[in-house]
């Protein structure tokens, strides 16, 4: 087996050893019993009530995940000194860093299928309880299209996870760790505000600074098509396509700067 | 491995035990403490955050699902308001909390059709703000330019109010939305020809009956119909007690006086089953205080 994939079973396997899939119980218990207790409080909106929350909630529970566990990627491999022997093997620093990204979006994937199939599984619950008359004027509650938004977070949750790790090639402190990747994914949500500063400030040095963060800071609020999915409004394919392709080519860049600190860290 | 001698094993159980005791003292306060210091709880319904912008700041990449949590809460207090014993009420939240709910997600079409019913609707179903309902309704058709139903439920509102040239105008503008439904241009011309007869109105409710999305909303216009149904119904009994008076002297003072005479069959009902009353001194009719039918739209509530 490659040593990049070694390392990356190795990080699946710590992941389910570190109670993550839990994450998805607890995400079945929050959406049956939404379910159930929903259609007192909404006025006939259950179905897109249940469809937001999944979302959000896949989106939420991912973050968790990819923030807390990727800042510990190779931070805590430092922290214990395992990665002494680590190094002793036949695996190129390349590898391991590539590896630990592989590993723990692998956990994620896994994580967001199992969580589809109980999302689908609600809903399809919501289809047979209730009244056929609920549904109209909307998109169908079993909507395939629902995956184009699960895409979406699934490729949010994989940059995440390349910020994460990121820093945790060279700060020792997964509290600041933790805080750095959380304040990106935050002022990755305001990218159209950055955009147009010009319109709230006169300064041009202002404006410029906003607009070279907004081109630099990865632009989070590009992946969230939830709402449009939910209200059944097109995604079209070209920018699904470029959003995806957005993605891949930051995660690229934040794991090859990874790549390079790491390679040029001491640990004697 | 653990131990579990006899001794830890009856602490666990005493902890346990404990546990349960405080667990149930904590929900016996509770208890007394509504029940004695319900008054003093009582708290205003209130808004910490009423800019919508803040709030999709605020809601980050999540901001449908807030927007369901106002949606719910614009629900209760809709609900809470109109179901309190309070004979004044005012609805004050009810424009902000939807404002919010459709600023957070700007596609959400119940809420705005929803909003502009019940803030439309008089006192003290609803709001009584037509002008709220319109400014809301004009926020979603700058949202989703597409869609018909918009201008049609402004127009709706004007009709409410008796507004029949600019509801006429309303209808016109929602049937030349692409897509639109083909009955929005009869409609128009029957609203603006007819100046508000039963006719239109009826076409209206039937409508909201049959492409209504929500059951609240068809349960309301199969109500309504009824009412326009009795309605119809009314005339029909005045003309007969018209009639029995020109032929008596007197109107008629109960129902069995027109059943002697052979004008009706049988005590006459409304479609909710209720008998209509009879105003003995000038021959009137009336769907009874009894009947979820009263009051009409013809007739006031005290």
């Amino acid at each position: 087996m490659p040593a990049t994939l070694l390392v990356a079973v190795h990080v699946f396997r710590d992941s389910i050893r570190d109670k993550v899939l839990y994450s998805i119980v607890a995400f079945a218990v929050l959406l049956m019993g939404t379910s159930f207790l929903i259609g007192q409080l909404t006025a006939g909106q259950d179905v897109k009530i249940i469809k937001d929350l999944g979302l959000a909630a896949m989106s939420l529970f991912g973050l968790f995940i990819a923030i807390f566990i990727g800042i510990g990627l190779v931070s805590r491999e430092i922290e214990r000194r395992s990665i002494y022997a680590m190094l002793a093997k036949p695996v190129r620093r390349y590898e391991f860093i590539i590896g630990k990204y592989v590993g723990l979006v692998g956990t994620l994937l896994v994580n967001l299928a199992i969580m589809a199939v109980a999302y689908y599984a609600v809903l399809a619950y919501m289809t047979v309880v209730l009244p056929p008359g609920a549904f109209k004027g909307g998109p169908p509650a079993m909507d395939p299209r629902l995956l184009l938004a699960m895409g979406m977070i699934a490729a949010e949750l994989a940059l995440v996870t390349a910020v994460a790790l990121f820093w945790s090639t060279f700060s020792s402190s997964a509290l600041l760790s933790a805080a750095l990747t959380a304040g990106i994914w935050v002022a990755g949500q305001f990218g159209s505000d950055l955009r147009n500063f010009d319109q709230v400030v006169n300064s041009p040095a202002a404006v410029a600074t906003a607009r070279g963060l907004y081109y630099v800071l990865p632009n989070f609020a590009a992946f969230d098509i939830k709402a449009q999915v939910v209200h059944g409004l097109p995604v079209t394919a070209g920018y699904f396509a470029m959003t995806l392709l957005y993605a891949v080519a930051y995660i690229a860049m934040l794991i090859t700067a990874a790549v390079l600190i790491f390679s040029r860290r001491d640990f004697k | 491995m653990t131990s579990s001698s006899p001794a830890s094993r009856a602490a666990s159980a005493g902890a346990v035990a404990l546990l349960l005791v405080l667990a149930a003292s904590v929900v016996s306060l509770q208890m007394y403490h509504d029940r004695h210091f319900r008054a003093a709880a009582t708290a205003q319904q209130m808004l910490y955050v009423r800019s919508p912008a803040v709030m999709k700041r605020l809601a980050l990449s999540y901001d449908a699902l807030a927007s369901d949590l106002y949606w719910i809460r614009t629900i209760q207090y809709y609900g809470g308001t109109r179901l309190s014993p309070d004979p004044d009420k005012h609805y004050e939240l009810l424009y902000p909390l939807l404002d919010l709910t459709t600023s957070l997600d700007p596609h959400f079409s119940i809420a705005y059709r929803f909003g502009a019913f019940f803030l439309s609707e008089r006192a003290p179903g609803g709001a009584g703000r037509p002008d709220l309902a319109i400014a809301l309704l004009r926020k979603a058709m700058d949202a989703n330019p597409d869609r018909w139903e918009y201008p049609y439920d402004i127009g709706f509102v004007h009709y409410r109010y008796g507004e029949y040239p600019e509801a006429a105008e309303w209808f016109r503008r929602a049937s030349q939305v692409p897509g639109a439904t083909n009955w929005l241009e009869p409609l128009a011309a029957v609203t603006l020809a007819a100046g508000g007869n039963l006719e239109a109105s009826r076409l209206l409710w039937q409508n909201l009956l049959t492409n209504g999305e929500q059951d609240w909303l068809r349960r309301t216009a199969a109500q309504r119909l009824q009412q326009l149904d009795a309605i119809d119904e009314i005339m029909r009994l005045e003309a007969l007690t018209a009639a029995y008076e020109m032929r008596h002297g007197a109107p008629p003072t109960t129902w069995q006086e027109l059943i002697a005479a052979g004008a009706l069959r049988a005590i006459p009902r409304d479609p909710a089953g209720h008998p209509y009353e009879l105003n003995p001194w000038w021959g009137l009719v009336t769907v009874s205080e009894e009947s979820p039918l009263w009051p009409l739209p013809t007739e006031r509530a005290p």
